[in-house]
């Protein structure tokens, strides 16, 4: 069930904005009525604008002692009934994974964006890199699946991020909103639609009486409805392993039966969830994943080596592209069953190999993969992959 | 396809940002045309030296940042020195003749334009308006994109009680460039 974005929150229009303006900007069309912060490079942009435009909106930024705080306050807007969400980048990302742990646990839609730069630790503060991939998937403890976008450019920082929350809502989990900080701070047109034709997934608000009202009781699609704090439900909200009704239950047998279910609610939504831009691929020699700025000077490489005319056997060349928009739910499925037809992956990433190993793995051998990897700083000079698809191919 | 890169330097207050914008904003909202644009982040951004990259281009921009510039605008010294060299043969280098002195060899059939823009500014009123003078002498000289539509980008970039000044200031800018490309005009410091 979808609704109208409220029109408060939508800057109808055509813009020449950079990647983290947009993102604030789809957060606002989106509904998010509360941000919590403590802002920092390459991010900060996008709470910047938050706080300056959310007065007139009609909501809430808080600027709070740590990233700690920060990823919690959200937390409690959420069960408040307001759309929330936290903007970080690499070190602050690291410090909140014990929230997100917990948005997981207690299943409190709400957003983490993480506008990546050089890391480990204080890294490269003002230069992109893409190294939290594997963080945003794994990095707090525990087994659960997640949802992460990857946009490849301001007027994407736009659109998916209303994705995100939307996607946060219908699935009930902290969406990971993955930038980095070459598309965070690039300018580009970004067209806002007026606020009738975009989307928006409400809240699944709880339908039943207080008194029969369960909280972590699931619908068919594995996920539970919820109530609003102050509507007259009673509710209890924990990280520990809990029953239905949302109580400490510590026993083998509600921790399989959460766990499973935590997993599951995005494994069997995964053909909803997962969207990713697929170009050329029937008939490819090679196919090209990649996903965020790197998609692009990808697609460059591209460009570049069938201008060449490059052949294979007596014929041309051909490749493909397959670009992650959701890099988390992986598309097992479909690279596999890309890798039974073709010759080899080439997987450019600003980082030593992280989504690499997922295609690596989800080929199952049928294909080769090579790892285009890169330490961070700047992006890749399409030259290097270029070179990349032609050892596919060989 | 046809790409355009392009590279504004300067010193931070200078509005060297503020150029690209406009620049970029004049192609891909009021022409038909794609653009991006970044900047140089960091310490360097804060007072030392300011740039910008614009690209330009008939299709959607792929690669982000600019390798070989086909138009280099600078409007002081260090930026001159350090990114005259990259300048394609075939491009075309404007300066700020008061603050920079072209004193190396550039690629031979590389153009060179100047405006003394901080001195027409100045006679305008005000100093700041500098980078709109420039914005007005760059479209005159490049003939990159319609006066109209950078025309337009200026009056949607800057505030509404500097509407006026900013637009006389790129009229300014626009009627020297003319002029330089009348060949009435000629006080590039070189040496």
């Amino acid at each position: 069930m979808t609704v109208h974005a409220d029109p408060k929150g939508v800057l109808t229009g055509t813009h020449f904005i950079d990647g983290d303006h947009a993102c604030c900007e789809g957060a606002l069309a989106a509904g998010a009525r509360f941000a919590s912060g403590y802002p920092i490079t390459p991010s900060t942009e996008v709470v910047e604008r938050f706080a300056a435009r959310i007065p007139s909106v009609g909501g809430v930024f808080i600027q709070m002692e740590d990233e700690l705080a920060a990823s919690i306050a959200l937390q409690g807007a959420v069960w408040g009934g307001a759309k929330a969400f936290t903007v970080t980048s690499g070190p602050g990302f690291s410090l909140m994974m014990e929230h997100i742990g917990y948005a997981l646990m207690t299943e409190t839609p709400c957003v983490f964006v993480d506008v990546q730069r050089g890391g480990p630790s204080t890294g490269l503060p003002t230069m992109p890199a893409q190294g939290d991939m594997m963080q945003c998937r794994w990095g707090s403890h525990g087994d659960y699946e997640v949802i992460a976008l990857a946009p490849n450019s301001p007027q994407e920082c736009f659109d998916l991020t209303i994705r995100a929350f939307n996607l946060a809502e219908k699935y009930r989990l902290p969406v990971m909103f993955m930038m980095d900080e070459c598309v965070g701070h690039m300018t580009e047109k970004v067209v806002i639609p007026p606020a009738d034709q975009i989307e928006i997934t409400p809240r699944r608000l709880t339908k039943q009486a207080p008194d029969e009202f369960l909280g972590y009781k699931a619908d068919e699609d594995l996920v539970p409805d919820i109530a609003k704090a102050g509507d007259g439900y009673r509710f209890h909200v924990t990280g520990l392993t809990h029953n239905e009704k949302g109580y400490p239950s510590m026993t083998v047998k509600t921790q399989d039966k959460l766990i499973h279910r935590l997993q599951d609610k995005i494994l069997q939504n995964a053909d909803d969830i997962s969207i990713n831009e697929e170009v050329d691929l029937d008939a490819a020699d090679v196919v090209v994943v990649a996903y965020g700025i790197t998609s692009r000077v990808a697609m460059k490489a591209i460009q570049m080596v069938r201008d060449s005319g490059q052949k294979l056997g007596n014929r041309k060349l051909r490749i493909g592209m397959f670009r992650l928009i959701t890099p988390w739910p992986f598309p097992d499925k479909k690279i596999r069953a890309l890798a039974g037809r073709i010759r080899g992956f080439v997987v450019p990433e600003l980082n030593l190999g992280q989504m690499s190993r997922e295609v690596e793995r989800a080929s199952g051998g049928l294909a080769k993969t090579i790892a285009v990897t890169h330490a961070g700083g700047t992006v890749h000079s399409p030259e290097e992959i270029a070179e990349a698809i032609l050892e596919a191919a060989r | 396809m046809s790409v355009t890169e392009i590279r504004f330097a300067g010193f931070g207050g200078q509005g060297v940002i503020m150029m690209a914008t406009v620049i970029g904003k004049a192609a891909c909202i009021f022409e038909n045309g794609y653009s991006t644009m970044t900047q140089a982040f960091g310490p360097e951004a804060r007072g030392g030296a300011a740039s910008a990259q614009v690209v330009l281009s008939d299709q959607p921009v792929l690669y982000p940042y600019v390798t070989e510039p086909n138009i280099l605008v600078v409007m002081a010294q260090e930026a001159y020195t350090k990114f005259s060299p990259e300048v394609r043969s075939d491009g075309i280098l404007i300066v700020e003749t008061d603050l920079v002195r072209v004193t190396t060899a550039v690629k031979p059939g590389v153009r060179v334009y100047g405006v003394p823009a901080t001195r027409l500014a100045e006679q305008l009123g005000k100093k700041m308006v500098l980078n709109i003078v420039m914005t007005g002498f760059f479209t005159a000289v490049t003939g990159l994109l319609a006066a109209e539509s950078v025309r337009n980008a200026v009056l949607d970039s800057v505030p509404a009680h500097s509407k006026d000044l900013n637009l006389r200031a790129f009229e300014a800018g626009f009627a020297y460039g003319q002029k330089v490309l009348e060949g009435s005009v000629t006080d590039l410091a070189t040496v």
